[in-house]
């Protein structure tokens, strides 16, 4: 049961990424993000009950649609914006981008422009979780579509085999890109798939953050029990296009309106206002905040400086003077 | 060849040393290396006793430090550089086997995409110490056992590529790679790892990346070189003293970084060079060395740089096919660099 703290601090954290993912895009469309950038808008339930399911030694590895999964662990909104402006002040000093946050002083250890890539990554922190003898998990989220590539089948083998502290949390937004779930996939049941690798599968209504956090709660306080692995799919709808660009001309209208309607951040909102956890100007005044702490994220980032020339070739390599001899005028 | 002509400079003031197979001094260093650091561990297909691997490299190794520490993994490449990608983002220092060389094309984004990037990206706050060991086959295992890849991984930032041709250095340039915070591809050719026995120093024992070894001095040709094409070198020199001419033999060791400060000292005083690989010629490292120089001593040099490597086909099997430069062919070369 989460107590009504959680559920306000939830609907925080939910109601900030579909602000700063809004506010992205329209920066995009406007010209003045000039960025590939892909949206978060449908997962902000998953995200947000993945905020109050980690804590801050869970390690978080994630994908390149990863502003929800940052903003959900704990990385600075100020840092983060000013990363997808390739400026100075980003959380990765303006080299990683938007397909690239990483920010590992919150345990959120690196996102990958590689889909499912991130997943044998995750397998490793969950060998070195496991060989330390640590009370710590590795949540790994990627999209359905990221269920088709190698890496995943690899990953979870190892995971399944070796009884690895790994939760893999499966965004099923039901797109890989541009293609439905049902032209890619042979068998659309993800979790059935997954508990071919020995291990347990869970599936979760994704728009509802309550039974998602209690599913992600579980999983994780198994994992650091020793009790290995679970892969859980967290079924969502991807509500906008796939990258800034907001191509829908593929996505079948009434589907995508019948999401909408289950849209997280005002469904959860409603839901608070009929139980009785919070008053309208309880949420409104957290509603407030969010704004402004986008509006100032974003000035902070557009004022935030380019990086010096000279970072150019740094952290190629440890140490600079490795680049000697590959013609690299330092 | 000589034993001798193949001491690493570095193993030649240790106190004891003891004549050693590669494979021994690979295996020598992953025992030193597991007993000195914790840390330390190796994952990849058949790595555990009782096979020790394919090559016996890490025979005895899982018997002292456990399974755990000596993991064998599943035949999934990808899976074994993503673990070990993850395993040294956690604070351990893995090592990786790739089986045969060909086989990192399969796990390559692992490689080039995560363990090279992601200190950059990241503006450096994740670090991968990860080594990445792969044999380079014979050509008897075929087109797709045989490949000399080491110029994909040059042309990665972020990634350090070794090539030792001796037993001594096999076991320093390893050690190296295993303490280096970047990751490293380690290339262990298997024509060297069984036949090539030299001095090796019992005890722990480090080659620094990027710096060259002058294997031959010599005046009046440079032969820049590396990992098996070492031996055909010292060869050729032999052949060509005897007809008076006198060559330079620098066998690089690491390809990143690459110590063309040596390089260039030596054709600059030569003022003729052929670079000689197993690889391709064809946008093979021999290209960017022979660039490098004629940009720098072009005023110099007596003749263009010359390049040997291998043809531009897959390796073929059958051993009729002339595929690899011989120590003939090196010969040739240095006669026409001549002007003979």
């Amino acid at each position: 049961m989460l107590t009504t703290a959680e559920m306000l601090q939830m609907y925080r954290t939910m109601a900030l990424i579909t602000a700063t993912s809004d506010r992205a895009s329209a920066e995009v469309k406007s010209g003045s993000l000039q960025s590939a950038f892909y949206p978060v808008r449908g997962l902000e339930g998953v995200c947000g009950a993945l905020s109050i399911a980690v804590t801050t030694e869970d390690q978080l590895v994630s994908t390149y649609r990863s502003l929800g999964d940052a903003l959900a662990k704990g990385s600075n909104l100020r840092g983060v914006i000013a990363e997808i402006y390739g400026r100075s002040d980003g959380v990765c000093g303006g080299k990683g981008g938007p397909m690239h946050l990483h920010d590992t002083s919150v345990g959120f250890m690196t996102s990958t422009g590689i889909v499912g890539s991130g997943i044998p990554i995750a397998v490793g922190l969950g060998i070195a979780a496991q060989l330390d003898g640590a009370q710590r998990a590795v949540v790994t989220t990627f999209g359905d579509g990221a269920t088709s590539i190698g890496a995943f089948h690899e990953g979870m083998n190892m995971a399944g085999l070796w009884k690895l502290p790994v939760v893999f949390l499966c965004q099923n937004n039901q797109w890989g890109e541009h293609t439905p779930i049902a032209e890619y996939a042979a068998n659309t049941d993800l979790a059935g798939r997954a508990q071919a690798y020995g291990m347990r599968t869970v599936r979760v209504d994704g728009f509802d953050p309550v039974a998602t956090a209690e599913v992600l709660r579980d999983a994780l306080a198994r994992a650091r029990n020793g009790e290995g692995p679970t892969f859980v799919e967290a079924v969502t709808y991807r509500l906008t296009g796939h990258s800034g660009s907001a191509d829908y001309s593929y996505m079948p209208a009434d589907e995508l309106a019948a999401a909408l309607e289950r849209d997280p951040v005002p469904s959860f909102r409603r839901r608070l206002l009929e139980s009785g956890a919070a008053s309208e100007s309880d949420l409104a005044a957290i509603d407030a905040e969010v704004v402004a702490q986008v509006d100032d994220a974003f000035a902070f980032a557009q004022a935030s400086a380019p990086p010096e020339q000279d970072l150019r070739y740094r952290d190629v390599f440890a140490d600079t003077a490795a680049l000697a001899g590959t013609g690299v005028a330092l | 060849m000589t034993t001798a002509a193949f001491l690493s400079d570095d193993a030649a003031g240790a106190a004891q040393t003891e004549v050693m197979t590669m494979a021994q001094a690979l295996n020598s260093a992953l025992h030193l290396a597991m007993d000195a650091d914790s840390k330390v561990l190796l994952l990849g297909e058949d790595v555990a006793d009782p096979i020790g691997g394919v090559l016996k490299i890490s025979k005895g190794l899982s018997t002292k430090y456990g399974r755990d520490r000596v993991r064998p993994t599943p035949i999934a490449e990808t899976g074994i550089i993503g673990a070990a990608v993850g395993l040294a983002m956690g604070g351990y220092k893995p090592i990786a086997e790739i089986m045969f060389m060909d086989f990192t094309t399969v796990c390559i984004d692992q490689i080039v995409n995560h363990a090279a990037k992601l200190r950059y990206m990241s503006g450096g706050h994740t670090p991968v110490p990860l080594t990445v060991r792969t044999g380079v086959g014979t050509r008897r295992f075929g087109a797709q056992h045989a490949q000399n890849l080491e110029a994909w991984f040059m042309h990665t930032p972020g990634i350090k590529v070794v090539v030792p041709s001796t037993a001594a250095d096999a076991k320093g340039l390893l050690a190296s790679c295993i303490d280096d915070p970047d990751p490293c591809l380690f290339v262990e050719h298997f024509d060297l790892v069984f036949t090539q026995k030299d001095e090796v120093p019992v005890g722990l024992h480090k080659v620094p990346l990027g710096k060259a070894a002058v294997r031959r001095p010599g005046e009046h040709v440079t032969v820049i070189t590396y990992g098996t094409q070492v031996r055909n070198a010292v060869a050729a020199a032999e052949t060509l003293a005897e007809q008076g001419i006198s060559a330079e033999v620098i066998d690089l060791r690491t390809l990143v970084p690459l110590d063309m400060e040596t390089v260039l000292e030596s054709v600059e005083r030569t003022r003729r060079a052929v670079v000689l690989h197993d690889a391709h010629t064809f946008c093979g490292p021999g290209a960017e060395l022979a660039a490098q120089i004629t940009e720098t001593l072009w005023a110099d040099l007596l003749a263009p740089v010359l390049r040997l490597g291998a043809g531009y086909s897959p390796v073929p099997f059958a051993a009729g096919l002339d595929f690899h430069p011989t120590s003939d062919d090196l010969v040739a070369a240095v006669h026409q660099l001549m002007g003979r």
